[in-house]
């Protein structure tokens, strides 16, 4: 992904076209600007170049058109699976009006939902259900930070970790057996468990490291198999004797010791927690780590080209080791947030959700860079949080928002295709900045 | 194994000194058959472990003494260890780990059977062989069309979603036009529809392949996830209720004991998957077409050079593989069960197991794919047989022996050289 000829791009045709149009229609002006003092060029005025800006394929136009275009796919497939909006386009022909109004309708309503169990309600009439769009959305977003900067940390060294879902949950394993084994006063209960957390995710990022670094065995084919090592040995422990709920009989641990857990932000039926806080300070311990550092540094010179690190006289091996072990204790925190949070307070099999692969889209999403990340993170927890509004309000199945989170990474991923699909100007960056090590 | 773009971190000490390759093997090989002949022995029951030849306790059975079994195959296991450590020639590595590993789980089932609840002392094999098909189904699929994409130079992990994909369009156009064929051809073209996904954007728009394959796994759960909900929760008659294969039986072949009925009996898949086995194995080393996929999975610009058109194999061979994938999902709804959301799984990650520890060819992904089948089938028997031995742990061995195998513990892996690397002509 490191340097690649964008094909069938349209870079600088609208240039020659523009000077093909001023050559056409010169002859018969140039006299007359020939004769006049102002004949220089025009200097483009502010408004002209932020409107040239807006529409070249830069990071932020891209990933906007993204969104649209995985939201008209997402429409594409509403109507289709809806027999009764699909019944009037039997007799399209006759009466378009009736299949637009209908698909019109049921798209706008579904997205509305969307919006409005995501950002804010117009129809809310309490403070507490202005604010609980709002709420569901940080909710969302904050273990998917967690996991996101463990991916994208990982890039920048030229690591791919799959296994963000597997140290997650180990991070939650751990940090739930803290959370209900250790008698400890609040505060520091609520330290040691986050902190085993990352312990957890840390142990499972070592070991394709570690195996990296020694053997060349390749991190993509270990850590997905440690993701699934990790969810058979969470579905074993939670039915042992001691972590079981002895009320219940199917698989829930025991819950989580109020001392363990991250305080609210609001009141009992918001469900934002300071989880949101932790990440937000992650995002910048991240972003110093990659900038300012010099672990980062090594981190990105490896990343970029590992060969020139190890001539300048960087432990590849070493750099190699510490990434997947950072890495891993950033998906570990994340894991932990899914049980010290809000979101359940016992471990369940499917306790950690998808929040390891969803972390993986948020990476690319933001452009494996930290704050990009955290903004990605943000909207994919938009979207979390309006799936379920227009689940509930609209019958639109949640996976809709599976489906447009894997559209517009798909979309981002390629932006040569969202050039050409927009035809929009070149421009500088909008390219995913990863180095990965290719192949096996 | 990427050791061309980190040599020095890929350095694994190659048949250095004393401790060769074989030597840590056969070390390793002791340790089990101590642990074997002690633990296995002591633990097992003076019962007698009965493995009929049939589907309940009645029947011709071989049967043994629990512990004396434990501890013969125990030794049995701890002897082929020793032998290694002797310093046998390299020719007799696979045959002697054969029968350590075989001694092995043989002590193991020893120990397990005379320890069931009395009146469970008994293992059916025909169940366990059948069983060991069945669940192997989908991963020899999911791993041919890994051999197929991989091969030709194009890293694929979105078996599993060309897996899914497949089940659910074969039980969706199944249940529509109420044709099993027309199912089985809507899997394959629904298998397919990923693989262009995958092809396209990794070909035509140089994305990164696992990336994409990544996406495409939960591009293809968010997909059938939300029409299974939209169309087959609401109308299940009409969308999800597709027409089965019924099994056949071939004459003569399912009269051979244990092997007949486990193997001859099966349903179309079964025998579809050991042709394709067949079909590739042949393809890919005997055929001009084999020959050119390799050479295109090994050293693309040379491939070129002699006038192959790499990018255009690539797209077939990438489509080709999405067609088997698509057949081996509709191996579930068009055979055994009705479409439910997130059906395969994992299993789409256990024949990308399979194909890493088959080494990437055809008969080395079926026997992979035999072998993680009977740990599954094994955890669901020991399930039944009230067993210590957590099923969750029996799960994990796939995983853990494919770890194993990169990590260049049991034997080396390497991926075709060109595997991942996007082609650009020029």
């Amino acid at each position: 992904m490191t340097t690649h000829p964008q094909p069938g791009s349209p870079d600088k045709e609208p240039a020659s076209e523009e000077q093909a149009a001023r050559t056409a229609l010169g002859d018969t002006e140039r006299a007359q600007l020939a004769s006049t003092p102002t004949a220089l060029p025009e200097r483009p005025t502010l408004g002209r170049l932020f409107l040239e800006n807006l529409w070249a394929a830069n990071t932020f136009t891209v990933t906007l058109l993204s969104l649209v275009l995985a939201m008209v796919v997402g429409a594409v497939l509403m109507i289709i699976s809806d027999p009764d909006v699909l019944a009037t386009y039997a007799y399209f022909t006759a009466r378009p009006t009736d299949a637009l109004g209908a698909s019109w309708g049921l798209v706008s309503e579904a997205y509305a939902n969307l919006f409005k169990g995501s950002v804010f309600d117009p129809g809310a009439t309490t403070v507490t259900a202005a604010l609980s769009p709002i709420s569901e959305t940080l909710t969302y977003t904050a273990p998917l930070v967690f996991t996101g900067l463990s991916v994208a940390l990982a890039f920048r060294g030229g690591l791919f970790n799959i296994g963000a879902q597997g140290q997650a949950t180990m991070g939650v394993i751990l940090a739930a057996l803290a959370g209900f084994l250790l008698p400890l006063p609040p505060g520091l209960h609520l330290l040691v468990a986050v902190l085993a957390g990352a312990v957890g995710g840390a142990v499972w990022g070592f070991i394709p490291g570690i195996l990296k670094a020694r053997t060349g065995a390749h991190e993509v084919i270990n850590t997905i198999m440690l993701n699934y090592i990790a969810v058979y040995f969470l579905t074993w422990l939670i039915v042992q004797n001691g972590v079981q709920d002895t009320r219940r009989t199917d698989a829930i641990s025991r819950p989580v010791d109020a001392s363990a857990q991250l305080p609210r932000l609001f009141d009992e039926p918001l469900r934002a927690h300071t989880g949101i806080f932790l990440a937000v300070l992650a995002t910048g311990a991240v972003a110093w780590l990659l900038n300012r550092s010099t672990l980062g540094f090594e981190l990105r010179a490896v990343g970029a080209n590992p060969d020139a690190a190890r001539t300048a006289g960087i432990s590849v091996t070493r750099t190699y080791v510490l990434i997947m072990v950072f890495a891993g204790a950033l998906a570990g925190l994340g894991g932990s947030q899914m049980v010290l949070g809000t979101t359940a307070a016992a471990l369940t099999p499917l306790v950690v959700a998808q929040i390891g692969f969803d972390g993986i889209l948020v990476a690319l999403l933001g452009r494996v860079k930290p704050w990009g990340v955290a903004l990605a993170a943000l909207l994919f927890g938009a979207l979390q949080a309006g799936g379920n509004r227009m689940q509930s309000y609209s019958s639109i199945s949640l996976e809709l928002v599976t489906v447009l989170q894997a559209l517009i990474v798909i979309f981002i991923a390629a932006p040569a295709l969202v050039k050409a699909i927009f035809q929009l100007r070149a421009a500088r960056a909008a390219r995913l900045q990863t180095s990965l090590a290719k192949g096996w | 194994m990427s050791t061309t773009a980190v040599p020095d971190v890929a350095v694994a000490p190659v048949d250095e000194g004393f401790w060769t390759r074989t030597r840590k093997v056969g070390l390793v090989l002791v340790a089990l058959g101590l642990l074997a002949t002690v633990l296995f022995g002591a633990l097992a029951t003076d019962e007698p472990a009965r493995f009929t030849f049939s589907e309940d306790a009645a029947g011709a059975a071989l049967e043994i003494n629990g512990t004396f079994g434990a501890i013969l195959f125990g030794l049995l296991t701890l002897a082929a260890g020793g032998a290694m450590l002797a310093g046998l020639p390299k020719r007799w590595f696979i045959p002697l780990l054969a029968v350590g590993l075989v001694g092995f789980v043989l002590s193991f089932l020893c120990w397990q059977v005379s320890d069931a609840p009395t009146g469970q002392n008994f293992m059916p094999l025909v169940n366990i062989v059948r069983g060991t098909f069945l669940l192997a189904l989908p991963l020899i699929f999911g791993a041919l069309a890994g051999v197929l994409c991989e091969r030709s130079g194009v890293v694929n992990v979105a078996i599993e979603g060309q897996l899914l994909m497949g089940a659910f369009s074969g039980a969706l156009f199944g249940s529509i036009s109420g044709s099993v064929w027309v199912g089985l051809v809507a899997a394959a073209v629904g298998g397919s529809f990923i693989s262009l996904l995958l092809a396209v954007f990794s070909i035509r728009y140089l994305v990164d392949q696992v990336v994409m394959g990544i996406v495409l796994n939960l591009l293809a759960l968010g997909i059938t996830g939300f029409l299974y909900e939209r169309l087959m929760q609401t109308d299940a008659a009409r969308y999800n209720s597709a027409p089965r294969f019924s099994n056949w039986e071939i004459p003569l072949l399912s009269d051979i004991p244990v092997l007949g009925p486990a193997l001859f009996r099966g349903n179309i898949f079964l025998y579809l998957a050991l042709l394709l086995v067949l079909v590739i194995h042949i393809g890919l080393f005997r055929t001009r077409w084999g020959l050119r996929t390799r050479s295109v999975g090994e050293h693309p610009t040379a491939a070129d050079t002699l006038g192959v058109k790499v990018l255009g194999l690539r797209y077939r061979n990438v489509i080709m593989a999405g067609a088997v994938a698509g057949i081996g999902g509709a191996s579930y709804t068009l055979a055994l069960f009705s479409f439910t959301k997130n059906m395969i799984g994992g299993k789409g990650f256990i024949a990308l197991a399979a194909l890493i520890f088959g080494r990437w060819s055809p008969t080395g992904a079926l026997l992979a794919a035999l072998f993680f089948g009977f740990a599954d089938q094994l955890a669901t028997y020991l399930g039944a047989i009230n067993s210590i031995i957590p099923g969750q742990f029996l799960a994990m061995l796939p995983y853990l022996a494919t770890i194993l195998a990169v990590a260049g513990l049991v034997g080396r892996v390497r991926a075709p050289a060109a595997d991942g690397k996007p082609y650009i002509k020029g």
